[in-house]
């Protein structure tokens, strides 16, 4: 099978290949996200303790 | 010999103190009625708007009259649905009866039945005219009702776990309308189709029964649910 | 095996092994789902019915299966939340929320393009759809109440009585559109070609479910950590172990 015919997915490649798009963009959407929010929420940890230990 | 203490100082039974609150918020409506008639007024305005939206013939409206019934009064319970326990938890009258002591399920279940009287009860009584306004024929308004009251109800006591969750919440109002909707979409289901039977003349025992059911349901899940969010919001 | 249980639920613990786990689920997951990819693009044979568009299953089965299965998850863990006063229960619910609520989105889009070719129209009221749509709804509720309560401890148990209050609605709707459904004789719905499906198709189907569920705990395990760190007060061990 050609790589044009694998594009063409027997004539539904309009529909398969952005089904498989938007699968791929949660995919990666939900890594970069967890990962963003774990970043904000070590910032603010390590902001709160600090002000901790300055107040004390 | 004494066997019973005297009514001074017995304490309220539970009972007592439900039937107390029910009384209470159904004179005090009664007082402030124009928050009764908004979600009456906001029923019969939507339900009228359709024959002007989509077409002056009844036979045509007839199709879509069960679901313009139903999503009124599901847009209008949730409207109204508010208005269960916002006065109270801004005047502070809600930490008095999770403090008072009686059992707040109780004390909501009293709530939510008042507050059904006010606000699903008159609707119930209207439809059989917007019914008829919508092509209805005169045999279907009995089941028409029957289903609306089991629905109205239903509503109520979701609206109330809402209200319980969101009291004192900015936009509470909507984010209650969020939070019911899914909740209620079964009673759409069941209760449109009820209608549906019942203008084809059809018997709608089946979704009458359903409605029931979910009636029971939420009658007793849905006050102990909302106090345990009353408890939880006033923390 | 308690003391053990109670270790795990500790902040600190939990982080430091949470922080180890993640990599190995992720690039299992990554390698279940490459290799699922490949069986179900390349390997699998065109179905004698669908054709080629059959193969939108392997994003779409495997998407709304997790929409439902985290779903579950939110549920329980926030119930477990609830019922034992667990911060970390309720960090689970809220971390598995939005991850759900994408999915759910994932099974609907994908539905629709599936549901196009096959059925020559975008959107079908079936009973599947449209309780995937609710559940969409309910995902979205709880992350809007969530977001709506500034306290964190009040924004967990509420959101915690709404998980579980969805949770029992979700058979009722689901059973309601079913009867809805077979009352207004249900419109085509497609089967999938012949009843059995074949061993080419099946197993890259199953390798990519796996390999979601995999790929949900290390999405998971990410969210949870931070979530952790926001309800913890106590700032000791939070410079040491903050930093991996």
């Amino acid at each position: 099978m050609s790589f044009a015919e694998f594009l063409a997915m027997g004539g539904y490649g309009q529909f398969v290949w952005p089904a498989y798009a938007v699968t791929l963009i949660v995919l990666i959407g939900n890594v970069f996200l967890a990962r963003a929010s774990h970043r904000r929420a070590v910032e603010e940890a390590l902001r709160r303790a600090a002000r901790q230990e300055a107040g004390s | 010999m004494l066997t019973t203490a005297p009514a001074a100082i017995r304490p309220t039974s539970s009972l007592r103190a439900g039937r107390l609150l029910f009384v209470r918020d159904v004179l005090l409506a009664m007082r402030r009625w124009e928050h009764v008639a908004d979600p009456l007024v906001f029923f019969v305005m939507v339900t009228t708007l359709f024959p002007l939206a989509l077409s002056p013939q009844l036979s045509q409206l007839r199709d879509v009259a069960p679901g313009v019934l139903w999503v009124a009064a599901l847009l209008s319970s949730l409207l109204a649905a508010d208005s269960l326990l916002k006065s109270d938890s801004q005047d502070g009258t809600l930490e008095q009866y999770v403090l008072s002591g009686q059992p707040l399920t109780l004390l909501l279940l009293a709530k939510t039945a008042a507050h059904w009287i006010l606000t699903g009860l008159p609707l119930v009584l209207i439809s059989p005219l917007v019914a008829i306004a919508l092509g209805a024929p005169t045999g279907a308004l009995t089941t028409i009702m029957v289903g609306l009251a089991l629905g109205t109800l239903t509503l109520s006591f979701l609206g109330a776990i809402g209200a319980a969750l969101t009291i004192g919440l900015r936009r509470g109002s909507l984010l209650l309308s969020l939070l019911v909707m899914p909740l209620a979409m079964p009673l759409l289901i069941f209760g449109s189709r009820s209608a549906e039977l019942a203008i084809a003349g059809e018997s709608a025992a089946g979704p009458l029964y359903l409605l029931a059911s979910l009636l029971v349901l939420a009658i007793t899940l849905a006050p102990l649910t909302a106090a345990a969010a009353v408890r939880i919001g006033l923390d | 095996m308690w003391t053990w249980f109670h270790k795990l639920a500790s902040p600190p613990h939990f982080y430091r092994i949470a922080g180890k786990l993640t990599p190995w689920f992720g690039w299992t997951a990554l390698l279940l789902i490459v290799a699922a990819l490949y069986g179900g693009l390349v390997l699998a044979p065109p179905d004698y019915q669908q054709g080629d568009a059959f193969r939108i299953i392997y994003v779409h089965a495997p998407s709304a299966w997790m929409s439902l299965f985290i779903y579950v998850t939110m549920a329980v863990a926030a119930a477990i939340g609830l019922i034992w006063r667990m911060k970390l229960a309720h960090a689970v619910a809220a971390s598995a929320a939005p991850v759900g609520a994408s999915f759910t989105f994932a099974a609907l889009v994908t539905g629709a393009l599936w549901g196009q070719p096959m059925w020559g129209t975008w959107w079908v009221w079936d009973a599947r759809l449209t309780s995937e749509l609710i559940l969409l709804f309910l995902y979205f509720g709880y992350m809007a109440l969530r977001a709506s309560i500034e306290d964190l401890q009040r924004a967990d148990k509420a959101s915690a009585v709404l998980a579980i209050v969805g949770v029992i609605n979700v058979p009722i709707i689901h059973y309601s559109v079913i009867w809805w459904n077979t009352l207004h004789q249900a419109s085509t719905v497609t089967k999938m070609g012949a009843p059995s499906i074949s061993t080419s198709m099946l197993v890259p189907l199953l390798m990519m479910i796996l390999g979601f569920n995999i790929y949900f705990f290390a999405v998971l395990l990410t969210r949870v950590r931070g979530e952790v760190l926001r309800r913890e007060r106590n700032a000791g061990w939070i410079r040491e172990g903050a930093q991996a």
